[in-house]
């Protein structure tokens, strides 16, 4: 029975349309990395699943919660999903320990000292346990990445989504961010992620989807994906012949 | 309420109104030329100017934005003749929204100097440029580029604002429905219809100056 | 013919600056809850709401004060009732700031990243929730600066209510004109009780601005 499951999935802006019909079952525990050029659709695809686009056509739905654009639906969905992204858009007026409270208290009605115990054990998880009081300003881009981590485990989501988590850092900085991925993986958290880190990709995915003008164009174990590319297009964004 | 509305008076008194209309805009042709250039020159001042120039025009410029355009105005046309200098209405006018228009836009073209990239002033000056050539040249464009939505907005405030000059009796659009509502006694009316043209030349107005900027500024990429 | 001294002609003045003070005061609370509520419709979604605040503010921003003014004394005037111009005054006051405080607060509403609304919706947050505990905080305190330096434009806007016969300190200045005939020095001091009261408020709106500014390079 898969955890995530998108069917037939359209989304347009205007004349273009950017997902032409996306089929896409995710079971527990799989960690599926997107692939592709930039304009592939992978980010829109992401932000669907979220509901921070609305779709044209097709339906996703996640541990049986279906994807409806009205307010009591979106909320049933986001608690069962939680999103990073590339900017981490932490709330700069909160410290850390701040951003991780402030969804708990407010959308979960869990009570504050609750709330604080656990977002000082999710800081902890991602290795920020000493930076509870730090304001996002005061943090490294890794960090804050983290921090964005430690905000969406904080509500405890089922499955998270990684939209190009380390494409804002600085190089020096991706490693550890990557590494906290990488341990939720190991801990059977479902993962999707849009990346551009093709080493990482190979080593952690259980299966790798290449986008490819809003299509899903190739998808299988990253074995299989990226040392025997079969379509052509493929081939081009891998760089092999 | 139990008041007919009548706006016969107009057929009697456009050409009232039409006289006001080229007053305002006569006002604003020219506060708005000499204002932003009066402006331009002490951004400059204010910005780049030799040391002793730069508390005058703070003086100035602080003086004007921190007091009302009216006690600007009275101050201009009742004050200034115990000093000898005696100005006509329509005068005192011009020079009252020449002054307060050089204030305003003095900030708003130093935000748009003071935004211009170092690289900018270094590479002015390695091509032997006087700073003045430099600012001239290079800074001065791209800076009004970079405020002209801020400048045409206050262009338009001070038109807007140009409605007090009535109090000194400058014939202005004002003036006009003053004259007019004390003639017909259609207070509400002539003012209705005096602020519906005001809206409407506010519009035009903000359309001009977009279409100036368009001119002025063609084929250079805003930075 | 009676002589009046320099210190007569400030005592005067003064007095009457004490109705400049409360009418701005009282314009700017009262235009800051109308504001407010502007703001609210504005941004809250619903077509008809947002379309009327916006021809609200550009009706408000795009006709002079002065026949806003006229209209709210000679306008009321039409129900029959006796206006006080004191009555006029605050209304066309208050209408008129509520327009530009709620322009002015909807661009500090804008100028929120969309990645707060996205984190905040991804978070699981309804729109009242986005905007209680993460749009607003932040709104405001990038507010704070221009709303303070608009209190100035307030200040200054009470002094055409001397027209429709409010007597506060443009008016004083006239009337103390009338019976001294020293123009130069009434307005000079009428200049600068108005400096005195908006300098302060103009130098703390840059002070502010200086200090957020500052704050959002380090904190």
């Amino acid at each position: 029975m898969p955890l995530i499951e998108i069917t037939d999935v359209r989304k347009r802006f205007g004349e273009n349309e950017v997902l032409k019909g996306i089929d896409l079952d995710v079971k527990p525990g799989e960690v599926i990395a997107i692939i592709g050029k930039s304009g592939s659709g992978k980010s829109t695809l992401l932000r669907c699943i979220n509901g921070l686009e609305t779709i044209d056509g097709g339906s996703i739905s996640v541990a049986g919660s279906q994807l409806l654009p009205d307010e009591v639906h979106l909320k049933a969905l986001r608690l069962k999903v939680g999103m990073i992204f590339q900017q981490f858009n932490l709330f700069p007026h909160l410290t850390a320990g701040g951003n991780v409270i402030l969804s708990q208290t407010v959308v979960k009605k869990t009570p504050k000292p609750e709330a604080a115990a656990m977002a000082r054990k999710m800081l902890e998880r991602v290795g920020l346990a000493e930076k509870f009081d730090a304001y996002p300003d005061e943090l490294s881009g890794g960090q804050q990445q983290r921090v964005a981590i430690a905000r969406a485990l904080a509500m405890q989501p089922i499955a998270l989504l990684c939209d190009e988590v380390t494409s804002a850092l600085d190089p020096e900085l991706v490693a550890e961010v990557l590494a906290v991925v990488r341990e939720l993986a190991a801990e059977g958290m479902t993962l999707l992620m849009v990346t551009h880190e093709m080493k990482f990709a190979r080593d952690v995915c259980s299966r790798v989807v290449f986008m490819h003008q809003g299509r899903v164009h190739e998808i299988g174990p990253p074995e299989d994906v990226f040392a025997k590319p079969k379509t052509p297009e493929l081939k081009q964004f891998l760089g092999v012949q | 309420m139990n008041y007919a509305f009548s706006f016969s008076w107009l057929t009697e008194y456009y050409p009232v109104l039409l006289k006001g209309i080229l007053i305002t805009i006569e006002l604003i042709a020219v506060g708005g030329l000499f204002g932003v250039a009066l402006g331009t020159a002490c951004a400059w001042a204010r910005a780049l100017g030799p040391a002793w120039l730069k508390p005058l025009v703070s003086a100035y410029v602080e003086l004007i934005r921190n007091t009302p355009f009216l006690i600007q105005l009275f101050f201009i046309f009742f004050g200034l003749p115990s000093l000898g200098l005696r100005l006509s209405e329509l005068e005192a006018a011009n020079l009252a929204m020449v002054v307060n228009l050089g204030a305003y836009s003095c900030e708003i073209v130093r935000a748009g100097i003071q935004a211009t990239p170092r690289g900018q002033f270094e590479a002015g000056a390695s091509l032997a440029m006087s700073p003045i050539q430099t600012f001239r040249y290079v800074v001065l464009v791209p800076a009004l580029q970079r405020i002209w939505p801020a400048l045409s907005s206050q262009v338009v405030i001070v038109m807007l604002g140009s409605a007090v000059v009535s109090q000194i009796a400058a014939e202005d659009l004002t003036f006009a429905a003053n004259f007019i509502q004390s003639r017909s006694f259609r207070a509400f009316e002539a003012y209705f219809v005096t602020t519906a043209i005001y809206l409407a030349l506010a519009i035009l107005l903000r359309r001009a100056l977009a279409g100036i900027g368009a001119m002025i500024f063609a084929r250079r990429p805003a930075r | 013919m009676m002589e009046f001294s320099t210190w007569d002609i400030l005592r005067n003045l003064l007095l009457a600056a004490r109705w400049t003070v409360v009418l701005s005061l009282v314009s700017f609370l009262g235009g800051g809850i109308v504001g407010a509520l502007l703001l609210f419709l504005r941004i809250g979604g619903n077509r008809v709401l947002t379309a009327f605040t916006r021809y609200y503010v550009e009706l408000f921003q795009g006709t002079p004060l002065l026949m806003q003014l006229f209209l709210a004394f000679f306008g009321l005037g039409l129900f029959g009732i006796n206006v006080p111009a004191w009555l006029a005054a605050g209304i066309a006051l208050v209408l008129w700031t509520a327009a530009f405080l709620a322009e002015i607060w909807r661009g500090c509403v804008e100028a929120v990243a969309r990645g707060q609304w996205e984190a905040s919706a991804s978070l699981g947050m309804g729109y009242v929730q986005q905007m209680r505990y993460v749009i607003l905080p932040q709104a405001l305190k990038v507010a704070i600066p221009p709303t303070v330096g608009f209190s100035v434009q307030v200040v200054k806007g009470t002094a055409l209510t001397s027209i429709i016969g409010f007597v506060e300190l443009s008016k004083a200045g006239t009337v103390v004109t009338n019976a001294t005939f020293q123009p130069f020095t009434v307005y000079g001091l009428v200049a600068l009780i108005y400096f005195a009261l908006c300098w302060p408020l103009s130098k703390s709106s840059q002070a502010l601005e200086r200090k957020l500014n500052a704050a959002h390079r380090n904190h």
